[in-house]
């Protein structure tokens, strides 16, 4: 049999790296639908994840991946999913239905320019809303951006765990340079994982959806161990019960949001350049995080006192984490590769502290470093 | 040793829907004329003595309402 | 109200608390029969419950689950079976029955359908047909036949329906049959067959909506329904070598398919190394 750590460094694409760290992460089963820029996902899992005793399953359609993922979640597997844009599209009303259900899940998002079927080979950042707001109500989920194929590994590791701690779907979102380009990628001895909270009375004791008080998350028990659990679609409370009323709607939505929303700092991975003295600051994430900390410290070198925050957690959005990073700066730049979708949550959180400017480049093309470094000199 | 059936209803459940007294092959079952405090016309065992039991009103009740209590008569 | 001495079979798996008394179905209706058919091949084969997981979908057939006092899944309309097909991949062992109504199966549900027979997954799928979306207030579905009257086809439904058995059948199905609430004994023994075949096992049972399909083409109450059933029903050995013209407004009732071809997790496990056991689940 095959080993799921391969140890040691490696010269991997982004999605290769990203399929490699599921199965380090534990990953026993992946069900995916092939779509430009992420198929290399399936089809390495195809190979690597029959070969470590797990089931590789090519879905009929995203609808269909989605389902079987959350269904063998509740069998007991950890699960996994890879897709673009559009395929999120597809899966909304289950990515709803996992935040209902607790569902630990992990979705690869390797964004390209849209909509709809866009340029599909080319890279764009442009569902930043789309994994957080595109199912229907009030939930609430985890995303994490990869600058690298090294982050690629490392973060849907991250990710595994995540969606374990908050039994939430968690994200992984990366964009088609991220996905397609090759680097170097170190593969450690040991990867800790965050194991699936059983619960810890036996069943005539367990009551299925209350949450522990100081996690806000249910602990999990799976079909077949005897626990008769319900796993409900309709709004329910403790017992799992469909309800409509609104002390129990309400209660379980806002524990469903609070639960990770409250915890958005703890949440919250970041890299952060030259802050302590920055007069500008420069937001960005992903691929275009690349070209940005190349211009920063271009900047700097010629004397310009710029900052840099890389955000690797998108959601929770970290609010808390943008205003400490502003500092005693009063001008901030975010470049990205949307029409402006972060630079709203930016100014959100800042709420009038700082000058926000955006430099957007709608997808396609990469913002270049000189072309970061001119946008700055002209605002800063 | 003779087999009959004793016929128990249960009046929360049962929705007066009427199945049971359709396909009961001895014609045992009738709805009250009464409605019970759920507008509801209970059903009952008319002719208790007739049942076999042949427990086609379990099998039929879509209300799980009706249960049938095998008896030994000599 | 004295109480209740002796209780209905049924009720030693019925979960209390999920509304109604016992449940929401409308009085008549043929869903209450079959979810009490279930349990009774579960019964028949001795199935142990804790090992048997009920998924249901949207509508009155997907509230089934939420009766069922063991492991279930209340899914997403239409989607039972995608979820299914990953329960029973991450644990084998799990028997995993699906309860859908007639649009869940065939509407939007058709993807699903199409697939988990081709890939003859080992589940059962049990379509609950009562011709119509009731939950929604009673409008045509895929299953629909002509003529019928819904609350979306006024004049009366013109266009053609499927026939969900034949549907199955050619898209690979291993175990298919086709009854109705009235016909009961027949009902609980293809459900023990779907069971017991390893593979995608299709029950079609045809069953009232007094409320809605019933009132709108004036078939009378659950009961009257329930005698309209067996009298259109024609089984399939008579009903070979009809046309389809010559077939409207019959149910054929019977077993269509059984047949043994490889089980889609067993396929999916052969892709395992050698001696190696798996870690799912």
């Amino acid at each position: 049999m095959e080993k799921r750590l391969l140890t040691g460094v490696h010269l991997w694409q982004g999605n290769e790296a990203c399929a490699e760290g599921a199965l380090a992460a534990g990953l026993t089963l992946f069900a995916g639908y092939p779509i430009t820029p992420a198929t290399e996902i399936s089809e390495r899992l195809s190979a690597r994840l029959p070969a470590v005793g797990g089931t590789f399953v090519q879905g009929a359609d995203e609808l269909d991946s989605i389902t079987i993922i959350i269904g063998a979640a509740w069998g007991g597997a950890k699960v996994l999913t890879a897709t673009s844009g559009n395929g999120i599209c597809l899966m909304q009303e289950n990515i709803g239905y996992a935040c209902i259900t607790e569902t630990p899940l992990v979705v690869v998002d390797c964004q390209r320019a849209g909509p709809a079927t866009g340029a599909a080979t080319k890279t764009m950042q442009g569902d930043f809303y789309t994994v957080r707001y595109g199912s229907n109500a009030d939930y609430a989920i985890i995303a994490l951006a990869p600058s690298s194929p090294q982050e690629m590994f490392d973060l849907t590791i991250e990710a595994f765990n995540l969606s374990e701690q908050y039994r939430v779907p968690t994200f992984v979102m990366a964009d088609e340079a991220i996905a397609h380009m090759r680097e170097r990628v170190v593969v450690p001895e040991h990867v800790e994982d965050f194991p699936r909270r059983k619960p810890t009375v036996p069943p005539d004791q367990f009551v299925p959806w209350r949450a522990d008080p100081e996690t806000m998350v249910p602990r999990m028990a799976h079909f077949g161990e005897g626990y008769s659990m319900p796993v409900p679609g309709l709004t329910h409370g403790e017992d799992g019960r469909p309800s409509a009323s609104y002390e129990i709607h309400s209660a379980m939505v806002r524990r469903l949001v609070d639960k990770v929303e409250s915890k958005a700092d703890q949440i919250a991975r970041y890299e952060a350049l030259f802050l302590d003295d920055a007069e500008v600051v420069v937001i960005a994430y992903g691929s275009v995080a690349r070209s940005a900390e190349r211009a920063v410290r271009d900047l700097r070198a010629e004397g310009v006192k710029v900052g840099f925050l890389r955000l690797i957690t998108l959601w929770p959005f970290p609010d808390a984490l943008i205003r400490r990073a502003l500092g005693k700066a009063r001008n901030v730049v975010v470049a990205e590769m949307s029409v402006g979708k972060l630079v709203r949550e930016v100014e959100r959180a800042l709420a009038g502290a700082a000058e926000v400017k955006l430099f957007s480049k709608p997808g396609v093309s990469l913002h270049t470093p000189r072309e970061i470094i001119s946008f700055v000199r002209e605002v800063a | 040793m003779k087999k009959r059936g004793l016929i128990h209803v249960n009046s929360t459940y049962c929705s007066g829907c009427g199945i049971c007294v359709e396909f009961c092959p001895r014609k045992v079952l009738e709805l009250s004329p009464e409605l019970n405090r759920k507008a509801v016309h209970v059903v009952y065992a008319a002719r208790p003595e007739d049942c076999t039991p042949c427990r086609l009103c379990e099998i039929y009740c879509p209300e799980f309402a009706i249960a049938v209590e095998q008896k030994e008569l000599a | 109200m004295e109480a209740v001495q002796v209780k209905h079979p049924a009720l030693e798996y019925y979960q209390t608390g999920s509304g109604g008394d016992p449940t929401i179905w409308c009085s008549g209706c043929g869903i209450g029969q079959v979810w009490h058919f279930t349990v009774r091949a579960m019964e028949e084969l001795e199935l142990d419950p804790d090992k048997v997981v009920w998924v249901g979908g949207s509508g009155c057939t997907g509230r089934m689950c939420t009766y069922w006092n063991h492991d279930l899944m209340h899914t997403l309309h239409g989607r039972p079976l995608g979820f299914a097909t990953g329960i029973k991949l991450a644990n084998p062992e799990l028997t995993v029955i699906c309860h859908m109504g007639d649009g869940e199966t065939s509407a939007i549900g058709g993807n699903h359908l199409i697939q988990s027979a081709r890939r003859n997954v080992d589940l059962v799928a049990i379509c609950v047909n009562n011709f119509n979306y009731g939950m929604t207030g009673g409008q045509f579905s895929p299953a629909t036949p002509l003529g019928g009257i819904t609350k979306t086809s006024p004049g009366g439904h013109r266009v053609a329906s499927f026939d969900l058995c034949e549907l199955v059948t050619a898209a690979g199905a291993t175990y298919v049959a086709r009854w109705t609430t009235a016909h009961p004994r027949q009902s609980i023994t293809a459900i023990k067959k779907a069971i017991q075949n390893q593979g995608f096992s299709y029950v079609e049972i045809v069953a009232q909506c007094p409320t809605h399909y019933g009132r709108n083409n004036r078939l009378g109450d659950g009961a009257d329904m329930m005698k309209w059933q067996k009298d259109v029903s024609l089984r399939v050995d008579k009903a070979a070598g009809m046309s389809r013209e010559e077939l409207q407004g019959k149910i054929v009732i019977g077993e269509f398919v059984s047949i043994q071809r490889p089980e889609y997790g067993g396929i999916l496990r052969s892709f395992w190394p050698e001696g190696e056991e798996g870690n799912n689940g």
